[in-house]
């Protein structure tokens, strides 16, 4: 990474005092020129994916191989998601910030060229607003963002997450050096008490009583303490926890070495996703950049405090995101939950008293100390406060990473920063919290986005990601989808999950192929609840969410499915019909000509029709069509 | 002595116990079958669910794992009970249908078909892991254990292979609550040189 600071890192030493950290601060932003130009380029997962590596390294290529002057020649940064996946790869230029999105490296030339060099923007690069065409010249300027309220996502982005002189130079560290040199551990542990801190991995259970738990487990039982950070995510459509870990990695350790020290943990483990490689990387990079500076380690800012903490990837089981199978799975044992009747904070890791925290919630904490519990619980509503970082991913224009006061209504989030379904129409559902939430119907609209909203209306938080679903999307396939899913993901522990869940999704593709009645829906709907009632960790009680619920919402769905064989969707390929509008059909040939059963017949320039009985449903007529002529029934 | 109540019943426990241990302790019936007093309860099959009321609060506990509290109200026939174990016999039935000792179970509580189709007609093993604890636990050398995970979690040695570490002492024949391990420890044994016989009673 060029970053500038070069020069800076063989001065490498460890910081003693907080006057140190600031010096630091200082000496960096000095060491930059504010006018300099900066090339931020996402590195997150979805701009990678599409590209934003070969962008930067032929910005690299080009600067090497042009004849800028010096003190023109821009800085190169790469920074982790910076939220508007869909309109990737993004790049932003400094300090004018602008925001382009869609680079291809044929643009690096002409960047480099009019924006660094000439100073210009380019009208063709600016991110358009799909429904005005309006071009937005900042970040500042765009909808998606100028709606959002960022404070988790607020570095993300901005900094190199691979450089601790970027976080030094945002900020970081400053609240772990305010807990260490102006509170007492019991100050830190009050102080998330009363943020209303709620756990951001789903259940939202409150942070400050768990800690507080987890002191009352050392002082009954004795310690060691331990503090893990919970990184498993694995949702489907979930890339919350992995955009923070990667983009902000010292956010996360921030927050931890903080809880260390409230709690008196001398030890605390990071439980990373092996699909993570990119977050354990630059996880692994700030733990080694912070121990140079003391900021880890042995006698930390010189306080006599020490903490170390260690990575732990997981090996591709998405039960061990649940907490006390991610314990065995830290012990070396295979991930199986067991029952939490006596609590982790009491008998977590090692049967020790344990406080195991979800990767935002570690993050939350350095705001919170460094802020005050006062101005946190200002953002939110009463029983959630705080902001909450969502996926919007599915069925909507902005695909993306947003993050929200808890308490925003659901169509603020789906239809006004995430732009609505791409065809204008309303949405129909919206699945949050992953395979263990809820759908949510269009008529929830309004709904505030908070724990307790969340679980009276029959879905959960979970983790945050936010599938949007349209008319085209089927329920009965949504709920066997995520069956599907977390069928393969059981442990197979208890009997209610290992088999419930099976015989569940096999009644669901019964409905799917049009077989069973309508006692079958209400036999599914007592099945869900004895597998919601009897299973032995939170992976088999959610389980069934996403089947009650779009059975509470969209029943009458499930009952077409079973009485009337269709598929009011379009989507369960035994239950429908593909058919051509011989209106609207020009007898252009092209889906005659892409049809893999060669069913569809006609004359040049005459109406076409479908064989039915040849038909295998698989919807290349439909996609290929220009005309609209080809209808599902 | 800790006092609190089964079915309205006020009853007393020993501080360790488990709800189930005491509801043995009193005569009152709960069915199990991962559970036995010689290992430890890992609350698997959750027949054993109880209902655990507070006011207008309730939800099912695993009984055998559940430890007793002073005051608390448990239930041990409910409707939600019913519905679990209902469910979970009918799906047994489905599972390990060469079982008799689990059809007959399923019939004393009212379950004598099954809809959902079987896949093995030979099947008797319901993977509870009581063997595996007793070999962990009682005989201390771990010879088998649960592998996979899911639907294709199993009992066995490690790798699938035939295991020097097994020592043939029968403990997992004897806790086996299907004797479906008087099977499965053909494929354990390094080379079967003792010939298992079922216990004398």
């Amino acid at each position: 990474m060029m970053t500038g600071n070069t020069a800076l890192q063989s001065e490498t030493h460890r910081l003693t005092s907080w006057e140190d950290l600031h010096a630091l601060q200082q000496q960096i932003i000095e060491a930059h020129d504010p006018n300099q130009s900066r090339i931020v380029v996402c590195h997150g997962t979805g701009c990678m994916a599409n590209g934003s590596a070969k962008i930067t390294r032929a910005f690299q290529e080009a600067l090497e191989a042009s004849n800028i002057e010096a003190k023109v020649m821009p800085g190169i940064k790469t920074t982790g998601c910076q939220g508007l996946c869909a309109h990737g790869p993004l790049v932003q230029i400094n300090p004018q910030g602008l925001f382009y999105s869609r680079v291809k490296p044929s643009d690096v030339e002409e960047i480099i060229q009019k924006t660094i060099v000439e100073k210009k923007p380019i009208e063709r690069l600016l991110y358009k607003d799909p429904d005005t065409g309006e071009a937005h010249h900042t970040e500042a300027d765009i909808p998606f963002y100028k709606l959002q309220h960022r404070l988790i996502l607020k570095n993300i982005g901005k900094i190199d997450p691979t450089d601790i002189h970027d976080k030094i130079t945002a900020g970081g560290y400053q609240a772990l050096a305010k807990a260490l040199f102006t509170m007492t551990p019991e100050e830190v542990v009050a102080e998330i008490e009363k943020s209303g801190l709620r756990g951001r991995g789903g259940a939202g259970f409150p942070a400050g009583r768990k800690w507080r738990g987890a002191l009352a487990a050392v002082k009954k039982k004795g310690g060691p303490v331990y503090v893990v950070v919970n990184g498993d995510e694995g949702d489907p459509g979930a890339f919350m926890d992995g955009s923070i870990m990667d983009g902000d990695p010292h956010a996360v350790l921030e927050g931890l070495i903080i809880g260390a020290y409230a709690l008196g943990a001398e030890k605390g483990y990071l439980y990373v996703r092996a699909e993570y490689p990119l977050a354990i990387k630059h996880l692994d990079l700030a733990m080694q950049q912070a121990r140079e500076y003391g900021l880890l380690g042995e006698n930390i800012l010189n306080t006599g405090f020490s903490f170390d903490a260690q990575i732990n990837r997981g090996a591709g089981a998405f039960v061990c995101g649940e907490s006390t199978a991610l314990f065995t799975s830290i012990e070396g044992k295979p991930g199986n939950p067991r029952p939490k009747y006596v609590r982790s904070v009491e008998e977590g890791l090692w049967g020790k008293p344990t406080v195991l925290n979800n990767v935002e919630t570690w993050a939350n904490v350095p705001l919170i100390i460094e802020k005050g519990a006062d101005w946190y619980s200002s953002i939110g509503v009463p029983h959630s406060t705080g902001t909450k970082v969502f996926c919007l991913v599915g069925k909507v224009k902005n695909v993306g990473l947003v993050e929200v006061p808890m308490g925003t209504s659901l169509s603020t989030i789906v239809e006004k920063i995430g732009g609505g379904v791409p065809s204008g129409k309303p949405f129909k559902a919206v699945q949050t919290g992953g395979p263990s939430g809820g759908c949510l119907p269009y008529e929830s609209r309004d709904l505030p986005v908070d724990f307790d909203s969340l679980t009276k209306a029959g879905s959960m938080m979970g983790s945050g990601a936010m599938i949007v679903m349209d008319e085209h999307d089927c329920v009965v396939d949504v709920a066997r989808y995520f069956l599907r899913f977390l069928e393969e993901e059981s442990c197979g522990k208890c009997l209610p999950c290992r088999l419930g869940l099976t015989r569940m999704r096999e009644i669901l593709d019964n409905f799917s192929h049009g077989i069973g009645s309508e006692k079958d829906i209400e036999d599914l709907q007592s099945l869900s609840k004895a597998v919601q009632d009897g299973a032995l960790c939170a992976l088999g009680t959610s389980a069934p969410n996403p089947c009650l619920t779009t059975l509470k919402f969209f029943k009458d769905e499930y009952v077409a499915h079973v009485r009337d064989q269709k598929c009011p969707a379009g989507v369960c390929k035994d239950l429908i019909t593909y058919y051509i509008d011989p209106d609207a059909c020009t007898g252009c040939r092209t889906c005659a000509k892409q049809c893999p059963q060669e069913c569809i017949t006609g004359e040049k320039k005459k109406p076409h029709v479908i064989d039915a009985d040849n038909c295998i449903r698989c919807g290349i007529c439909m996609e290929t069509c220009k005309f609209g002529a080809v209808l599902v029934q | 002595m800790i006092t609190f109540q089964i079915n309205d019943t006020p009853v007393e426990a020993e501080p360790g116990w488990t709800v189930l241990e005491t509801a043995r302790h009193y005569g009152i019936e709960i069915p199990t079958l991962c559970y036995h007093e010689a290992v430890s309860p890992s609350g698997a099959c959750r027949l054993c669910m109880v209902e655990l009321r507070d006011g207008d609060w309730s939800k099912l506990v695993a009984s055998c794992i559940f430890p007793v509290a002073e005051g608390i109200r448990i239930y041990t026939e409910t409707e939600r009970i019913d519905n679990v174990r209902r469910w979970i016999f009918e799906m047994l039935l489905a599972e390990v249908p060469a079982s008799p000792e689990i059809r007959e179970m399923a019939t004393q509580y009212g379950v004598e078909s099954t809809r959902f189709s079987v896949k093995d007609p030979d099947e008797d093993c319901m993977v509870c892991g009581l063997c595996t604890r007793a070999c962990e636990e009682i005989v201390g050398l771990s010879a088998i254990s649960l592998m996979s995970r899911g639907v294709h979690k199993k009992v066995g040695a490690p790798f699938s292979r035939p295991t020097e570490v097994c020592v043939a002492c029968g403990c997992c024949v004897t806790i086996c609550p299907t004797g479906a391990m008087r099977r499965l420890i053909e494929s354990v044994r390094e080379t079967p040189e003792v010939t298992l016989t079922p216990l004398a009673v």
